[in-house]
């Protein structure tokens, strides 16, 4: 490595990012990335764009590969294959120590023997800041994480909310142009855990700087990022904005993996304008929006999000010259999962599969409840449902 | 309640077990060779006086005990040679500790660094030595360190020397057993701890900026201090002490206290001495037992 890398922002006064890239250009451009453990492939040709400012979160199951990017991101791992360019240069042989971008790491990592004080200053005196600048940067970063008071104290003497705090502190106190969390909220109980995620974007946004978030939990990632990478088999499925992913998955398996939904398989029967007609075996006869992408004949499968199936006594009230385009199961409630703010109902249809359907429960007493054995019409308009090939 | 009752007694039995022990092989021979240290060397059997006689009666006890003086230590600290013994073993201790520490060290990271499966026969590897009786193994040191022994050997064939090097009874040779000898009771307490150590914090350094120099020195290094500290002592006090290495590997020039105790218990048959130089030793090595004890308790405190 002979090229200078972006060094470090470690000299300016006040918290703000690192040196931008040109207008337009990206802050990270991963290229063709590729990383191979003896005969397993944990990351095959991942490429991808990231803005400076953005929240960006790699999403996927465990073993899909989503650790592994970030740690080549941050220096742990080198790719077999491909650039990883910041600002424009290649960094993807440099050297952890070597990168304006800081980890926060799963379960913290803090150093055990260091106080708060000595663990958030690690980075700055490494970074041979003078003394008096590293003391300025410590208070503004313990202030910044709501820790006063705390400097003192060793790691084991911190509840975890306190240690997620320091951690944090720690990773931005070098103002990296890049912030890499993994799992970083995994460690904390619910509430906390949703309380810290308003945190975090609220401070992602006041430092306009650029994270990238790796989880497993995919509402974590809705709730925070401004975009999402769905990542399986080392492969990146998806890169879209939370609603793009939820609202018109791009397969199958994204739409199963991000959200509940009901799929019926069918066969495409017949055109009507900008309307398909698809048979399907468990439900009969679907009438779906053409999607967007054209599709040809053969296997397709329906997909429709719980939320979006109306469930009704008498079927839906006819509203001229929509009754056509209406689609109308009908069945009996086999089961009911009462969730608080909404109920889900599961339906047996009378053509041989089951639907789900989420209603919100908008009214504290029961009167619309419907119960066991119950007959009901399940509805939902073609423009709710997504076309995926099968 | 009757149910705990019969549970605390065996319990309580166990938690007293250990002081039995301390006192009937520890505290009682040590009252043994203080009374004899404070004795005086005689032509008799046991070789010195007064000899407590309980069925003697009274007087002849309160006798025996106004006989007893100070005279062996002052001898051991007017005596030069004892003072050079005690010097000459401490210096050895510290300098074949350091030399421990040096190579232990790098060889107990590797092993914790190892992928698991590795980690069980390196350990293996570290404790087979021990299968072999140790006075065999100083004996086969000799043949390699002779004047054409196998070390002598190899340097020739590779020319980095042209005449066979001295070795044996050099301070090199008992460098080198006592090195030999000791590993596994440097490597075994730091590789417990580095073992224990998460890879991940070093990570953190390196992220954080720190060259990997300055991951060892600021985070690998004091968190493997206990580990450090658990080997130097399990080395440094033996050592001082060590009779066997010294005697068979080092030249006869100048002594260690072990080499010293030994000739004065069966050359000299002087016991008397040879106890009182037991007890300064005893003294001796109690100031870094006190100092690692401190250690333990406040990395017990810390851990809680």
């Amino acid at each position: 490595m002979t090229d200078e890398l972006p060094r470090t922002d470690v000299t300016a006064d006040t918290v703000g990012a690192g040196a931008l890239p040109a207008a337009g250009e990206p802050l990270l451009r991963i290229e063709g990335v590729a990383k191979t453990f003896g005969t397993f492939r944990a990351v095959n040709g991942v490429s991808l764009d990231i803005m400076a400012g953005e929240f960006f979160a790699l999403l996927g199951p465990s073993g899909c590969g989503k650790t592994t990017l970030l740690r080549m991101l941050a220096g742990f791992e080198a790719p077999d294959e491909g650039r990883i360019l910041l600002g424009g240069k290649d960094i993807a042989q440099a050297l952890p120590h070597e990168r304006p971008i800081n980890m926060m790491f799963q379960n913290y990592a803090l150093f055990p023997h260091l106080t708060v004080r000595d663990n958030i200053a690690f980075g700055l005196k490494r970074a041979r800041l003078a003394r008096a600048d590293i003391a300025t940067r410590v208070a503004e970063m313990v202030a910044l994480v709501k820790l006063e008071g705390l400097e003192k104290r060793k790691p084991d003497q911190l509840s975890g909310g306190q240690r997620q705090r320091v951690a944090l502190a720690r990773a931005l106190a070098r103002r990296p142009q890049l912030l890499l969390l993994d799992e970083p909220l995994a460690a904390l109980d619910k509430k906390l855990r949703e309380s810290t995620q308003g945190e975090l974007m609220e401070l992602q946004r006041r430092l306009g700087m650029t994270f990238i978030i790796v989880t497993h939990d995919q509402e974590e990632a809705m709730t925070m990022a401004s975009r999402i990478g769905v990542m399986r088999d080392g492969k990146l499925a998806q890169v879209a904005s939370p609603r793009e992913l939820y609202e018109a998955p791009r397969s199958r398996w994204i739409a199963e993996f991000v959200g509940d939904i009901n799929l019926f398989d069918g066969e495409s029967k017949l055109r009507d304008g900008h309307r398909l007609v698809i048979g399907t075996r468990d439900a009969g006869a679907l009438v779906v929006d053409e999607p967007r992408e054209p599709v040809g004949a053969g296997k397709f499968a329906v997909a429709i999000r719980p939320e979006k199936v109306k469930l009704s006594r008498r079927g839906p009230v006819s509203e001229a010259g929509h009754e056509t385009a209406i689609n109308r199961l009908d069945g009996v409630i086999a089961d009911i999962c009462y969730l608080g703010g909404t109920t889900t109902y599961k339906v047996k249809l009378d053509a041989g599969g089951t639907v789900q359907a989420s209603v919100a429960n908008s009214a504290r007493l029961d009167v619309n409840a419907y119960s066991v054995n119950q007959h009901v019409v399940a509805w939902f308009t073609p423009d709710d449902c997504v076309v995926l090939p099968s | 309640m009757s149910g705990r009752r019969i549970f605390a007694r065996p319990a309580r039995l166990a938690a007293i077990a250990p002081y039995v022990w301390m006192v009937l092989f520890f505290l009682v021979p040590f009252g043994f060779v203080l009374k004899i240290s404070l004795s005086q060397t005689a032509i008799a059997q046991p070789p010195y006086e007064p000899v407590f006689d309980l069925t003697a009666g009274w007087e002849a006890l309160r006798a025996a005990f106004a006989a007893l003086s100070l005279d062996n230590f002052r001898l051991l600290a007017s005596d030069d040679i004892y003072v050079f013994a005690y010097v000459r073993s401490l210096t050895v201790a510290v300098t074949a500790t350091a030399l421990l520490l040096l190579v232990g060290y790098p060889i107990a990271y590797g092993m914790a660094r190892l992928p698991t499966r590795w980690q069980a026969v390196a350990m293996v590897l570290v404790i087979v030595p021990f299968w072999t009786s140790f006075l065999i193994r100083i004996y086969a040191w000799i043949n390699i360190l002779q004047h054409d022994g196998l070390l002598n050997q190899i340097l020739l064939a590779l020319h980095l020397v042209s005449q066979p090097v001295v070795w044996l009874s050099t301070d090199s040779a008992m460098y080198i057993g006592i090195v030999y000898s000791y590993l596994p009771f440097m490597i075994l307490p730091l590789y417990a701890t580095l073992a224990k150590m998460e890879p991940v914090l070093e990570e953190a350094a390196s992220d954080l900026g720190a060259p990997p120099w300055q991951v060892f020195w600021l985070v690998t290094f004091p968190l493997s201090l206990p580990g450090v500290g658990a080997g130097v002592l399990l080395c440094f006090i033996p050592i001082v002490g060590e009779f066997v290495i010294p005697d068979l590997l080092a030249g006869s020039n100048s002594l260690m206290i072990g080499q010293t105790l030994w000739l004065e218990f069966f050359t000299n048959k002087d016991w008397p001495v040879a106890s009182a130089a037991a007890i300064v030793l005893l003294v001796v090595l109690l100031v870094p037992l006190l100092l690692y004890e401190r250690l333990q308790r406040r990395q017990l405190e810390q851990g809680r």
